[in-house]
C-alpha cells in the first residue's frame, strides 16, 4: 500500500429480497492496492455484497462510489468497463463455451487490439493450463481448473478492482494453496481485491484487512493480524473447517 | 412412377418443408434459449411475414404467375424481397419484445407465455380486418425450369429455396458462433447472471434474438408463398405447430437442432403422406415426437441434464 487512496467505497448499504432484510446499514472501505477478506458464514449477506457491488442487485439504501465516482445507478457492464471485474460463486464459467471463448467473455466490454493480446498472454503466463485447454469445452474442466479460467476471465477486463466470491470453494487443499499464491501474485502486480471467503484462516492469512458479516451486519473489521489474533474469530471460523453445502 | 422415384419426390418435397419448418424453428429455439420463453407469436409473425413478402412482389409488379423473371432482374427481386421481408418481420418482434414483453421481463410464471398468446391473436385479427380471410395467390416470379431424374420432377424452386435456406443457416451460425454480439446470446443463454456481470446488456440480447427469429420467421413465410403459391390468414397455425414441434424435436434452445429438427419433420411430413395418407401426417409428426421424448427428454441434440454448476 503505496498510497491509501480509496478505490471502492460501499457506505450505509441496506439491501432486500422481498421482506428478508440481507444487508443492513452495511459499510466497507476498500483502498487501493489492497486485498480485503470478507468473512462469514452462510447467508451472512456475503454474496449480496458481490452482486451489489457488480450490480445485479440494488440497494434500497446507501452509497456506492468507485474511484470517486457515485456507480450506484451505472449498469453492470459500465461497471465492468470503470474497472471491475467479478469471480463468481462456483465459478460460474459459462459451461457449453471453450475456454478461450470464456475468457473473451472477460473482455466482452472491450475492443481487441494489443491491450487485450498483452492481457491474454498475461493470463496464459499466469496459468499455463488455461493455455493448454483453451480449445477445450469449459465445462468438462476440473474444478480446480475451472477455478483458473474464471480468474483468468476477470483478469482480462483488466480490473483495477477484482471481486472475487469464495475463490475456494469445492477445490482440492493443493488447488486451494494455489489460487491463494495467484491471488497474492494478481495483486502485487497492482490490482486490488475484495474477497469473501469461507476459509478464514487462508483468506486472512493474505489479506490487509478483514471484516465479518453476520446475518447483514458488520459485526467486527480491522487489520487482518488482529482478526487472526481475535478470539471471536478463532473461534467462529479458526476453531473447525466449516463445511459449506451452499451453492 | 417406381418406388425409388417416389421416394426421390418425397424427399425433394420433404426437403422443401423441412427448410421452412427450420428456419420458423429458429426462432422458437433462440428466443427459449435466451428468455425460456416459448412465444406463440411466432406463429403469426410468420403468416405475416408472408403477407409482407406477398405486398413487397406486389408493388414490384409482381402479381399471380403473370411476370416469370430470368437472370439478374430474378435475382435482384428475390434479394430485394427476402431483404424487406426479412427485416419488417424483424421489427416486428423486436417490437412485440420492446412494447409488450419488456415490462413484464420481471414477472415469474407463465404471464410472458400467454401475453404471446394473445399478440397471436391481435396479429391474425388485424390481417383478417386487413386483407380478408379469403386465400391469396402468391405472385410468382421464378420460371418453371425443372430436370427430371428418373421419375421425380427437380424445379429450380426447390434449389432456389435449399439454397437460400442453407446461406441463412451458414449466416446465423456465423453469427452466433464467431461474433461479439453472438457469443453474448449464446452467454446469456447459458448463465444469464454471469453473462449480465461480464457486461453483456441483456436487452440488446433479448432484442437480437427477437428480431434474428423474426426475421427468419419472414424468410420462412416467402418461402412458403413461393411453395404453395397462396397466402391465407391461417397458414400460420399449422406450419407454427410443426416449427415449434422441431424445435422440440432437436432440443429446444438448441440452434442446429433446430435445424435437424426441422428438416425431420418436413421429410416425416412428406413421407406419411406419401405412405400413409396426407390426413395422417400430423399423427405421424406429433407421434414420433411423442415418442422422441419419451426416450430422449431433452430433444435429439438437447443436453440430457442441466449443466449450471
Amino acid at each position: 500500500m503505496a498510497e491509501s487512496e480509496v478505490l471502492l467505497d460501499f457506505r450505509g448499504i441496506n439491501t432486500y429480497y422481498g421482506d428478508l432484510h440481507a444487508l443492513k446499514d452495511v459499510s466497507y472501505t476498500i483502498q487501493k492496492g489492497e486485498i480485503i477478506a470478507l468473512l462469514g458464514g452462510n447467508a451472512c449477506g456475503k454474496s449480496t455484497t458481490m452482486k451489489t457491488i457488480m450490480g445485479v442487485v440494488k440497494p434500497a439504501t446507501g452509497t456506492l462510489t468507485f474511484d470517486g465516482e457515485n456507480i450506484l445507478g451505472l449498469t453492470p457492464a459500465q461497471r465492468v468497463m470503470r474497472g471491475i471485474a467479478p469471480v463468481l460463486e462456483a465459478r460460474r464459467l459459462f459451461p457449453r463455451m471453450t475456454v478461450y471463448e470464456n475468457l473473451e467473455m472477460g473482455a466482452y466490454t472491450r475492443k481487441k487490439g494489443p491491450e487485450y493480446d498483452q492481457d491474454l498472454e498475461r493470463v496464459y503466463s499466469l496459468f499455463p493450463r488455461v493455455k493448454e485447454r483453451r480449445n477445450q469445452i469449459s465445462g468438462t474442466l476440473s474444478g480446480g481448473e475451472q477455478q483458473m479460467v474464471a480468474i483468468g476471465r476477470a483478469l482480462m477486463a483488466r480490473p483495477r478492482l477484482l471481486c472475487m466470491d469464495e475463490p475456494s470453494m469445492g477445490l482440492s487443499p493443493l488447488y486451494v494453496e494455489m489460487v491463494f499464491d495467484i491471488i497474492k501474485e494478481i495483486n502485487k502486480q497492482g490490482t486490488t481485491i475484495f474477497m469473501v471467503e469461507q476459509n478464514a484462516s487462508m483468506a486472512l492469512s493474505i489479506a490487509h484487512r478483514g471484516y465479518v458479516l453476520q446475518t447483514g451486519v458488520v459485526v467486527l473489521q480491522g487489520d487482518a493480524r488482529e482478526l487472526e489474533a481475535n478470539p471471536l474469530i478463532r473461534e467462529a471460523y479458526l476453531g473447525e473447517m466449516k463445511v459449506d453445502a451452499d451453492a | 412412377m417406381t418406388s425409388g422415384d417416389l421416394f426421390l419426390q418425397q424427399l425433394i418435397n420433404g426437403l422443401n418443408l423441412g427448410a421452412m419448418y427450420s428456419l420458423l424453428a429458429l426462432g422458437f429455439t433462440l428466443v427459449y434459449g435466451i428468455m425460456e420463453l416459448i412465444n406463440f407469436s411466432h406463429f403469426n409473425v410468420f403468416m405475416v411475414g408472408c403477407f409482407i413478402a406477398l405486398g413487397v412482389l406486389k408493388l414490384l409488379g409482381m402479381d399471380g404467375q403473370s411476370v416469370i423473371l430470368h437472370g439478374l432482374p430474378l435475382i435482384g427481386v428475390l434479394l430485394l424481397t427476402f431483404l424487406i421481408t426479412m427485416v419488417s418481420s424483424g421489427m416486428i418482434g423486436v417490437g412485440i419484445e420492446r412494447l409488450l414483453l419488456r415490462p413484464l421481463r420481471a414477472v415469474t410464471g407463465p404471464a410472458a407465455m400467454i401475453l404471446t398468446i394473445g399478440v397471436s391473436y391481435i396479429l391474425f385479427n388485424v390481417i383478417l380486418i386487413g386483407i380478408g380471410g379469403d386465400t391469396r395467390n402468391f405472385a410468382n416470379p421464378l420460371p418453371s425450369v425443372s430436370w427430371n431424374i428418373g421419375g421425380a420432377v427437380l424445379r429450380m424452386r426447390d434449389l432456389l429455396i435449399w439454397g437460400i435456406t442453407i446461406v441463412l443457416m451458414l449466416g446465423l451460425t456465423y453469427f452466433v458462433n464467431y461474433t461479439r454480439l453472438g457469443k453474448g446470446m449464446r452467454a446469456t443463454a447459458q448463465d444469464p447472471e454471469a453473462a449480465r456481470m461480464m457486461g453483456v446488456e441483456v436487452d440488446s440480447v433479448v432484442g437480437l434474438s427477437f428480431f434474428i427469429g423474426s426475421a427468419l420467421a419472414g424468410a420462412s413465410g416467402l418461402i412458403f408463398g413461393l411453395y404453395y403459391n397462396y397466402a391465407k390468414v391461417d397458414m400460420g397455425f399449422a406450419a407454427g405447430l410443426r416449427a415449434f414441434t422441431a424445435a422440440v424435436l432437436g432440443g429446444i434452445g438448441n440452434v442446429p437442432g433446430a435445424m435437424l429438427g426441422g428438416v425431420l419433420i418436413g421429410l416425416i411430413e412428406a413421407g406419411s403422406s406419401q405412405l400413409i395418407g396426407q390426413l395422417w401426417a400430423d399423427v405421424v409428426i406429433f407421434s414420433i415426437l411423442v415418442i422422441v421424448l419419451v426416450f430422449r427428454p431433452a430433444g435429439l441434440l438437447g443436453r440430457q441434464a442441466p449443466n449450471k454448476s
